[in-house]
């Protein structure tokens, strides 16, 4: 995948490009996603990828003017825009989701293929999902991944947590990324969405791990009956992160949308 | 030199295994440990020692806001501040403060400390915190990226709330208002203002930009300060401001006065270690939400000298806890010396003394808190010689105010209606 910038109205957005085929609009979640992701490797093999990085993520600019999800969606309708893109298939992953979502919603006439991998979005009173924001990272791999031991060991690969001048990293990034996802997924991660998705008119395929401990399956079902013509793919012995653990089931489900 | 009397209120009653059984101190504490028949004694007694502490000199009795917290059973300060307005005299009300990001709208804020300001003669001195990450992100819910800009707003609209004679119409990002007109109106105008700060570089500014003190209440003592204060006074040679008072800071100490070292020890010891140990056992993933410290913070480093020592406090003992000043305990004599250190080291003529710890119990503490009166804050009142005018960060009272009490006699009443036929 190529590093890429584009200017939108308000800062310029980075974007990873690559691939050749039907033109696929990536949207990361709340954790990011960078050039080397082999998800996006496995898209490339099928589809023109591109795959934008919300303000804040990565080395990308910040942006204060992004407060809110109609703030968000805009943008990244802008993004879409700047990229020279009309109906591209428009995918995302968790946070990701629930913006390609809204995106969907607000704009139905110009996505007609959607694919919401474990969406954030909406939210079940009876069940809540985990505060992402009020975890330690040890704590994060029990609810990313079906297979613990190894998410864990894909976190953490080689870090000395203990290092003052890794702290400061990670703090920093913590709070440019996760600052930025706080503005819709905190504390809660619903704004309204459930409201809206019946203007949804994409072909759209939901894909869910069964093992998802953070958006937990009975979600998919919400999003199945919120949307007409979703068809959903349940992937077992999957998580939340399903795109590191699953990638070759998720980029075939996702190859439904032509 | 202005010496508040500060009382958190914690609850007493947390159990000795509370660290083993329990995640957190805060945000999600359990409910089954607090006793609301219990509660009625504690908040009385607290409330009690707040009023004895106004009757010995010193020049503030202070209280704070918190919230869902077992060492600060205090989530509105201003309910205790009015009880305090109307049973002590002379005391400055040290609010420190209201979490104005969190009143909706915020001129709740203003109306309430023009109230307290009228009700006591124009003894409140105000405080505007952002508040903690733990109680304005994960127990009241605000955006941790956005609580910043929402506090500015909230400060803007309070201070022209307080200052603009007519009415006017706000139309902020987060507070939409077309008739802004707040009845009562303060007696100061405005309070005097304190910031409690933890290191923002942007709180520095803020404070230095508007004449407002910077308060660092920290529980880790005046040696572990000494490099985010010096990082204050730095900015404010920086930024030109006028002057370099004393007063533009205050801090916060714990502080155990016996008649000698050992008596302190043997009488507080137990009352700190129940603080350190327990009522500051917060779960680390409630300390700092995402977005909530601008990224100019963390990369200041200055996180470094606030985070709690590596080990954790249950690690320290009373030694420990002492020698490295995170407890200044002793001797008058020991009190005063360590005292002095603070304040010439620090340069701060505003202290914030915590002087009732953890479980306390009301004798210890008055006892404690008699000597300092006595013994240990004469000595230090003229710290300052060349800024002993400078008041303002001060409460500037009524030179006579009323006290409860002021209905005519019964007959009296009788007598006006006798009168009349």
């Amino acid at each position: 995948m190529e590093t890429k910038t584009l200017q939108t109205h308000h800062v310029p957005v980075r974007y990873f490009e690559g691939g050749k085929g039907e033109p696929l609009v990536y949207l990361h979640g709340a954790g990011g996603v960078t050039a080397q992701d082999p998800f996006l490797a496995k898209l490339a093999e099928t589809h023109h990828v591109y795959a934008p990085l919300l303000p804040g993520y990565g080395d990308s600019e910040e942006c204060g003017e992004l407060r809110d999800m109609l703030d968000i969606t805009l943008h990244t309708w802008d993004v879409v825009d700047a990229l020279g893109l009309k109906d591209p298939i428009l995918v995302g992953h968790s946070m990701g989701g629930m913006i390609a979502a809204e995106m969907a919603a607000v704009a139905p006439n110009d996505v007609s293929r959607l694919g919401l991998i474990c969406p954030a979005g909406l939210w079940l009173d009876e069940h809540p999902i985990p505060d992402i924001f009020a975890m330690l990272p040890y704590e994060l791999p029990a609810v990313l991944f079906h297979d613990v031991a190894a998410g864990t060991a894909l976190m953490t690969a080689g870090v000395a947590l203990d290092d003052p001048e890794w702290l400061k990293g990670f703090l920093v990034q913590n709070a440019r990324q996760l600052g930025m996802a706080g503005k819709i997924l905190f504390p809660v991660p619903d704004r309204g969405l459930s409201e809206r998705l019946y203007r949804v008119k994409a072909k759209t395929v939901l894909v869910w791990g069964d093992g998802d401990k953070l958006i937990v399956p009975a979600y998919a079902h919400a999003w199945k009956k919120a949307i007409a013509q979703a068809e959903l793919v349940s992937v077992p012995e999957a998580g939340h992160m399903i795109t590191l653990e699953k990638t070759e089931h998720v980029a075939k489900a996702i190859a439904k949308l032509g | 030199m202005k010496f508040t009397w500060f009382n958190l209120m914690p609850w007493p009653y947390l159990p000795d295994d509370f660290r083993e059984k329990h995640r957190s101190v805060w945000v999600d504490i359990d409910s089954r440990l607090f006793d609301p028949a219990k509660a009625h004694e504690v908040y009385n007694s607290y409330m009690d020692m707040l009023e004895y502490a106004g009757t010995l000199g010193f020049d503030g009795i202070g209280v704070n806001e918190h919230h869902q917290n077992g060492y600060g059973i205090m989530p509105s300060p201003n309910i205790i501040a009015a009880g305090l307005a109307r049973r002590t005299s002379d005391v400055g009300l040290v609010v420190l403060g209201n979490s104005i990001a969190l009143y909706n709208p915020p001129v709740r804020v203003a109306e309430e400390f023009a109230m307290l300001d009228c009700i006591s003669g124009g003894r409140l001195v105000a405080g505007f915190p952002v508040g903690t990450s733990m109680d304005t992100n994960y127990c009241y819910g605000q955006i941790p990226a956005l609580t910043r800009e929402k506090y500015q707003e909230a400060h803007d609209l309070i201070r022209r709330a307080w200052s603009d004679p007519d009415p006017f119409a706000f139309n902020g990002r987060y507070n939409k208002l077309r008739h802004v007109n707040i009845w009562p109106r303060p007696i100061q105008d405005p309070p005097p203002i304190h910031i409690p700060g933890g290191g923002s570089v942007e709180t520095y500014d803020f404070c230095i930009d508007n004449t407002y003190s910077y308060s660092y209440l920290s529980f880790s003592g005046y040696i572990r300060a000494k490099a985010l204060m010096q990082g204050y006074w730095d900015r404010v040679a920086q930024r030109n401001a006028p002057d370099e008072s004393p007063y533009r800071a205050g801090f916060a100490q714990t502080i155990c006065v016996a008649d000698t070292d050992e008596e302190a020890e043997r009488l507080y010891s137990e009352h700190v270690s129940y603080f350190y140990n327990r009522c500051l056992h917060v779960y680390g993933g409630f300390a700092d939400a995402p977005g909530y410290r601008t990224i100019k913070t963390i990369q200041t480093g200055a996180l470094s000298q606030y985070a709690p020592p590596i080990g954790g406090y249950s690690a320290l003992t009373w030694k420990d806890l002492t020698e490295q000043g995170h407890v200044i305990a002793g001797s008058p004599e020991t009190v005063r010396q360590r005292m002095e250190d603070l304040i010439k080291g620090l340069n701060v003529g505003n202290i914030f003394c915590l002087m009732h710890v953890g479980n306390m119990p009301m004798d210890k503490c008055m006892h404690s808190t008699k000597l300092f009166a006595e013994k240990v804050m004469p000595h230090l009142r003229n710290m300052f010689p060349d800024y002993k005018d400078d008041n303002r960060f001060w409460c500037k009272p009524l030179a006579k105010q009323v006290t409860p009490g002021s209905l005519p006699a019964d007959k009296e009443v009788a007598a006006m209606v006798g009168g009349k036929d």
